[in-house]
């Protein structure tokens, strides 16, 4: 019997749990220690802007809200890969990969709180990103479309989709890593494996061993890093972004990491998930590793730590000031964005909607 | 000037604007070489070139995504379901991101993007082959529902559906593509969306159609002159927006109203039609509405598919009964 096809998946780690490099080869962007401390606080004030939203849940400021605690080297790891001019398709808790491409935490707030607007992304290059998609997998599609206008256009662009292991399983991510491959498009699908689709673990979301591999299917190049170490993320993406540029195809990262808080804020993990595996992923957790790295290189310690902490403190008290400051919209908003124009006929319900509003006060 | 039919006016409609507007790309099941199963896209791919005439992994679902990706990168997507029985895989992209993009992120991304299905049936095609469904869609905010009912009202509605700024459900009678040829200069001159077209004046009884059906009313209002009654035929054209001002200016006139469609009667769009003729017509009706509508059925395998359809005589008797009725 002879072969007709064979394939083996790269894991990709430089940082063990403790923040012990495993690996002499460097990338170059983490040769350069300033850029790596900048990585790290983006990372940390993403922690600080997730501790503030869930509190915000908690005491009634906002409602439900997709926590990303556990994910902050994933999410940053693909964000700060990106270059300005590329689109990124995310689903609903990648807060590191947004900030970095400037989302603003009162964005964040503003659409868990209720408000349309927290989608209109002031910032570029957001401002030309997708806006959160809660149905499932639906944005890989999304991101294959745009790829697809950039190889049509000619532009040297990549478009970047996220989505969880869960959402490996859903047909638009195959459709997706499908088309990419059968067209050459310059797209990378980043699967945040976080071992939990709410409730419904890794292990009986799908039978192959690796996620990554999920995409050799599809004629795509495939790599599962370590995802709480955004050294291998990082790098992982900036190989997958440049052969993109190149004309030489997409890619499908697996990032493991796990999701070390509830689904979200109406999730209770405790029903169906023990306290010890719970335990066993903080000691893997992606922010101490790097820290204790750079606390090795001497090029951070403690007392810059509670600096900067406290300057996210900060920034975070005024987000989320501007936020719960910002009025909420006329009542005729929700027509205003049906259509380009309103038109007539709908015109007619938003004076019935308008005179209710008047006289109510 | 040529005369061409319903098919080949989308044809052209196409290739107008693909001409006139790199942006415009035609995606889907076998459009490309193949020109369309039923040859919409003949020859576009030669003109335009495969990635702007792609012929696409068969999956629904890609379709209706990529084509919601490719709108928001600033592209005017025109996307194909090679049938409307096919066409439930791209709902979820279409009702949870096409319709409600703009609204969703302020006007921040728009989706630009027509979906052209052949609709309806008639053709003795095989299961799954012959669905009207257009209901599905018009109950979904931030869609134009469009069907052409003649060559002319194609080539002028799909130029119009390709440069809305805003998502089109284009259903195309394919029952009629082929029924007759007419006159339509490529003058790249698109016809208004949102506005009902009155094809007949009447003073007895409003009939109110689209799509295929357009065919067997005007029929029917031909056989109710020789009767003596005076029919007024309102092809719909775009259900959504609804243009009902047409409509209840005839319905005020004429006092009467006979909704046609082939969709299954309950919650079709006709009973939309038939709620607003109660709501703002009412004192002016000198005989219930009469819906003539597919049953509440699926649409029989092709044996049995001509007595699903509405027939021009089921037409004829409702009329009449309108009249009998005052």
């Amino acid at each position: 019997m002879s072969i007709a096809a064979k394939f083996e998946i790269e894991y990709l780690q430089y940082l063990d749990a403790e923040g012990k490099q495993v690996r002499d080869d460097l990338p170059d962007f983490a040769k350069n220690l300033d850029h790596m401390v900048e990585l790290y606080k983006l990372m940390l004030s993403t922690r600080v802007f997730d501790a503030k939203s869930v509190a915000l849940q908690r005491t009634g400021k906002l409602g439900t809200y997709a926590s990303c605690l556990g994910h902050e080297a994933a999410h940053v790891g693909i964000g700060s890969a990106m270059k300005p001019e590329d689109v990124l398709a995310v689903s609903y808790r990648e807060y590191g990969a947004q900030l970095y491409r400037g989302v603003q935490p009162r964005e964040v707030y503003m659409y868990w709180g209720g408000d349309e607007r927290g989608n209109d992304y002031q910032n570029e290059p957001a401002r030309h990103d997708f806006a959160w998609s809660v149905p499932i997998a639906t944005q890989c599609l999304h991101a294959a479309g745009t790829a697809l206008a950039f190889k049509i256009r000619n532009e040297k662009r990549v478009a970047v989709c996220t989505i969880g292991d869960g959402g490996s399983s859903k047909g638009d991510f195959y459709g997706a890593i499908n088309i990419a491959g059968a067209q050459n498009l310059p797209m990378v699908a980043v699967i945040v494996n976080n071992q939990w689709a709410i409730s419904v673990p890794r292990k009986i979301q799908s039978g192959a061993p690796t996620l990554a591999q999920k995409g050799i299917a599809a004629g795509l190049y495939c790599i599962q890093v370590d995802g709480n170490d955004i050294i291998a993320v990082r790098k992982a993406m900036e190989d997958a972004l440049e052969r993109a540029r190149n004309g030489q195809g997409g890619s499908v990262i697996e990032a493991v990491t796990y999701r070390l808080g509830d689904h979200t804020t109406a999730d209770d993990a405790r029903r169906y998930r023990g306290e010890q595996e719970v335990k066993d992923a903080w000691a893997k957790e992606p922010m101490k590793r790097l820290r204790n790295w750079l606390v090795a290189k001497k090029v951070w310690d403690d007392k810059k730590e509670e600096a900067w902490k406290a300057e996210c403190d900060e920034w975070m008290d005024n987000e989320v000031n501007a936020y719960l400051e910002t009025k909420t919209q006329p009542v005729t908003a929700m027509f205003d964005y049906t259509f380009a124009e309103v038109p007539a006929d709908l015109a007619k319900q938003r004076d019935r909607v308008l005179s209710y509003e008047n006289k109510a006060h | 000037m040529a005369q061409i039919t319903l098919i080949e006016a989308v044809t052209q409609a196409l290739a107008y604007e693909m001409k006139h507007d790199d942006s415009v790309v035609v995606l889907g099941e076998d459009v490309g070489v193949n020109g369309g199963v039923f040859r919409a896209t003949q020859g576009l791919q030669e003109k335009f070139g495969e990635l702007r005439v792609l012929d696409t992994p068969l999956d629904e679902t890609t379709i209706a995504g990529v084509t919601v990706g490719l709108a928001v990168a600033g592209m005017k997507p025109v996307a194909e379901a090679q049938f409307e029985g096919f066409i439930y895989p791209m709902m979820e992209q279409i009702a949870c991101h096409a319709a409600r993009m703009r609204n969703r992120t302020r006007g921040r991304l728009t989706v630009p993007a027509v979906w052209r299905a052949p609709w309806g049936g008639g053709i003795r095609a095989p299961e799954h082959h012959s669905e009207a469904n257009e209901h599905l869609f018009t109950n979904i905010p931030g869609l134009r529902v469009v069907l052409p009912s003649s060559p002319a009202r194609a080539y002028g509605l799909l130029l119009a559906a390709i440069r809305d700024p805003d998502p089109v459900i284009f259903l195309e009678p394919k029952r009629i593509y082929r029924q007759y040829k007419e006159e339509v200069p490529d003058d790249g001159e698109a016809l208004p969306l949102d506005v009902c077209f009155v094809l007949r004046d009447g003073t007895d009884v409003t009939l109110v159609t689209w799509g295929a059906q357009v065919k067997e009313t005007l029929e029917a209002a031909d056989e109710l002159a020789k009767q003596g009654i005076s029919a007024e035929v309102i092809d719909v054209a775009t259900l959504t927006p609804l243009d009902f001002d047409t409509i209840a200016e005839s319905v005020q006139k004429t006092g009467r109203c006979v909704i046609v469609h082939e969709a299954p009667k309950t919650a079709g769009f006709g009973a939309e039609i038939a709620a607003r003729v109660a709501e703002e017509c009412l004192y002016d009706l000198l005989a219930p509405v009469e819906r003539v509508t597919g049953p509440d059925t699926h649409i029989p395998l092709f044996r049995l598919e001509m007595k699903y359809l509405p027939s021009m005589e089921r037409v004829v008797e409702a009329a009449q009964r309108t009249l009998a009725a005052s």
